[in-house]
């Protein structure tokens, strides 16, 4: 539940709005609203947005990681709650559906020299987001206990991160030497997602909205979790990713597969955890059967602006967050995530989210009705974790559960 | 008082209930009726740093926006809704029933389907909670009686500290305490001797947990109100039993009891219809993986990441509320008798 603490404390702290001097020379009068997820890499961003706050542009940031629910609702309205949202490339979509965010090609051309090819997000022509950091989930491993137990090379495939854990744990080291984000919801269901992608297998029959997980591949990956997680915490099922990266520094754990823009810190060696930081080794995110993809689905973290907004504020709102992400965020923090920014050269903790890119990794689905297979998966697969149900019982729940939601919102007939 | 007095007397309530209980609720029915038009899909060309530029499947939002905008309510669907798997599930409980291997199969089964889990645990909850809240409640409100004036205050006080207390600030406190890391979960693994026990991974123990809490925070309401009702029992009566020789427990029985009876009704009543919406506990505790309930459906729907489904949520509303006067009714008609008797009087 550090979720809902998160909230109220970046209610309390950030929604006000900061009113300082301007730094960063925009001299256009505005509001600028910006919702955006609640993670180290973003916070450096929102640090640098509120420091634009003069005494005619007002800068206000919701940092929460109920930002995928609030989005489509705040920006519904007119004129919306926020005038940017930092979104990814698996949050875009809904906005999209509704039409919720505006063409940039105008602000580029006017504010956006800064920017390069590879940040530019565009649809049917248009540019509808600006991308600033790559995301997705790799391996972390601790080489000292890695060696204690005897296994000389890093795991590669989920079978050998099975065989490691189990040398783990006979010989004493660990008892859970596994972690994972496996709560249920968004993150049990981004599990799901990153090893059903490493099988190559599509989500949905092609060029359909029917779903198609209830295949061998779908069990496959079930039962790999399933394997997995008795290697884990038997509180696994209220751990997110935040718990597990604490974990980690903890030292309590010896292999996860968790999300890039987390590593910063853990691989610290000046930071919190000296002891631990020297001997995490990140590589790519685990291959599953012979498809030889990493199970970590690819994410570009950006932003859009929101339509229903005036032109002024649009404007302010784009300098802002041409501010945020300028060249000089990368070189003052070049360990703060995996930035697409010009003039960024990678740093180690990149190294497993470059891994995972140059081994044939593959981007998170972005079709239309990709979020409510999510939202089912994350509803419906803890009754197998569980022992209550059997995974082509559970896939065929998942199946279910899409259908009756893709029905509603008009996907399926 | 005059008919003409009486109406613009209640008026101003009569006005607010109309508004914000009879319309809204109007809404909600047809609201349940309808769903959203199907969502124009086109391909277009998009371009992302990954994989480059791809033909891609998105909606047309435009063409989308104006099926909507010529009809705001969407496709009528009838009380498909209400039949679907994520309500009734009529058509999958067919099937559940048709290849069935026993009872207990059959029962499990059905058990997966989203609104039959969340059914039993709220049924469960309200019955267990609704009486032993009002038993505990009970219970205080005897023992506050009678303690010596001095402490009367800080008792009652403590008492009322889980009224005071918001439900998801309680339930999170006691979330991280019975949690494996917290004090009396790590305790429970001490006296066990058992250290892989954990409250959140057992589903047993997780409703027992919401089960206690939920005790915890009903119990204040009862105890105000039975505290309240002891101060009007009757002292002669009290008294007279007292020379026939009864001791305490009879007293209570026979005097006490039946003299508060009607107020049970009405604690009744109150605790069931708060009892029925439990929601926070769920939240508080992260429990959703053992523990679902009506409300929390209701909560899931509108919380999509990728919009809400207004149908859906509704369907479980009016579901909610039917069930509701169902279990409702025992306790209306008791209040309807005990209210014509007096007026017979």
């Amino acid at each position: 539940m550090t979720k809902l603490l998160t909230v109220s404390a970046a209610a309390l702290l950030s929604a006000l709005p900061v009113m300082a001097l301007a730094e960063c020379g925009i001299s256009d009068a505005g509001s600028v609203r910006i919702l955006a997820n609640d993670f180290g890499a973003l916070d450096l961003v929102m640090e640098r947005a509120t420091s634009c706050a003069s005494d005619t542009l007002s800068v206000s940031v919701n940092q929460t990681e109920e930002h995928k629910n609030l989005q489509v609702p705040a920006l519904s309205i007119n004129p919306a709650e926020y005038t940017v949202a930092v979104i990814a490339n698996n949050s875009l979509p809904p906005l999209l559906n509704e039409g919720l965010v505006q063409p940039l090609d105008d602000l580029v051309a006017e504010y956006g020299a800064q920017l390069t090819p590879q940040q530019i997000i565009r649809i049917d022509g248009k540019i509808m987001a600006i991308a600033f950091m790559v995301n997705g989930m790799h391996l972390f491993t601790r080489a000292d206990l890695l060696e204690e137990a005897g296994i000389e090379s890093t795991p590669t495939t989920w079978a050998e991160v099975l065989d490691a854990a189990e040398a783990i744990r006979s010989q004493g080291i660990l008892e859970y030497p596994l972690a994972g984000a496996y709560a249920p919801g968004w993150e049990l269901a981004e599990e799901f997602v990153n090893m059903y992608s490493a099988s190559g297998a599509p989500f949905f029959k092609a060029g359909t909205a029917e779903p198609a997980i209830n295949s061998e591949a779908g069990v496959t990956v079930l039962e790999t979790m399933k394997a997995l997680t008795a290697y884990m915490d038997p509180d696994y099922l209220s751990i997110g990713s935040l718990e597990a990266s604490k974990m980690w520094g903890a030292g309590e754990v010896a292999m996860m597969n968790l999300w890039a823009s987390q590593a910063g810190p853990l691989i610290d060696a000046d930071g919190d955890y000296p002891e631990i930081a020297p001997n995490t080794v990140l590589t790519a995110a685990p291959t599953l059967g012979d498809a030889g993809i990493p199970a970590g689905a690819l994410f570009w973290d950006g932003f859009s602006i929101a339509s229903n907004i005036s032109d002024e504020d649009a404007a302010a709102s784009f300098q802002v967050m041409m501010h945020a992400i300028a060249p000089d965020l990368a070189t003052e923090h070049p360990t703060g995530a995996s930035w697409m920014i010009d003039g960024y050269v990678p740093t180690d903790n990149a190294v497993g989210i470059m891994a995972n890119v140059s081994s044939g990794g593959v981007a998170y689905p972005t079709l239309p009705y990709m979020g409510l297979m999510h939202s089912a998966l994350g509803n419906e697969l803890v009754d197998y974790l569980q022992g209550k149900e059997s995974a082509q019982e559970a896939l065929a729940g998942v199946e279910a559960a899409y259908t009756a939601a893709a029905q509603e919102r008009g996907y399926l007939n | 008082m005059p008919h003409k007095a009486f109406a613009w007397f209640i008026l101003p309530s009569a006005l607010a209930m109309i508004l914000f209980i009879a319309l809204p609720l109007v809404s909600i029915v047809v609201q349940s009726l309808y769903i959203e038009h199907p969502q124009v899909l086109t391909q277009v060309e998009s371009c992302s740093p990954f994989g480059g530029c791809t033909m891609e499947t998105r909606v047309d939002a435009a063409a989308t926006a104006a099926l909507r905008d010529a009809q705001p309510l969407g496709r009528f669907n009838g009380l498909g809704t209400y039949f679907n798997r994520s309500h009734l599930a009529t058509r999958e409980i067919a099937t559940i029933l048709k290849d069935t291997d026993g009872i207990a199969d059959s029962l499990r089964r059905i058990y997966q389907l989203p609104f039959y889990r969340a059914l039993l645990f709220t049924l469960c909850y309200t019955a267990v909670v609704t009486p032993l809240g009002m038993l505990a409640g009970f219970w205080i409100a005897l023992a506050v009686n009678r303690i010596p004036a001095v402490l009367k205050g800080p008792v009652i006080f403590v008492s009322l500290l889980p009224m005071i207390i918001t439900p998801l600030i309680g339930s999170l406190v006691i979330y991280w305490m019975v949690n494996s890391r917290g004090i009396l979960g790590n305790l429970l693994q001490w006296v066990t001797q058992d250290p892989t026990l954990s409250i959140a991974a057992s589903g047993p123990l997780t409703w027992l947990t919401l089960f206690l809490y939920g005790i915890w925070i009903a119990a204040p309401f009862s105890f105000v109100v039975f505290y309240a009702g002891l101060q009007t029992v009757p002292q002669d009566t009290l008294e007279s039993a007292m020379i026939d020789g009864a001791n305490r427990w009879e007293r209570v029985r026979f005097v006490i009891i039946p003299h508060l009876v009607p107020l049970a009704t009405f604690v009744a009543l109150v605790q069931l219809m708060d009892n029925f919406r439990v929601l926070e506990p769920i939240i508080g505790f992260n429990a959703q993986a053992s523990a679902t309930s009506l409300s929390f459906s209701i909560y899931n729907d509108l919380q999509a990441e990728n919009g809400q489904l207004f149908a859906s949520a509704a369907a479980t509303s009016l579901l909610t509320i039917a069930l509701l006067i169902v279990l409702l009714f025992p306790v209306l008609i008791r209040t309807w008798r005990d209210f014509s008797r007096k007026s017979a009087h």
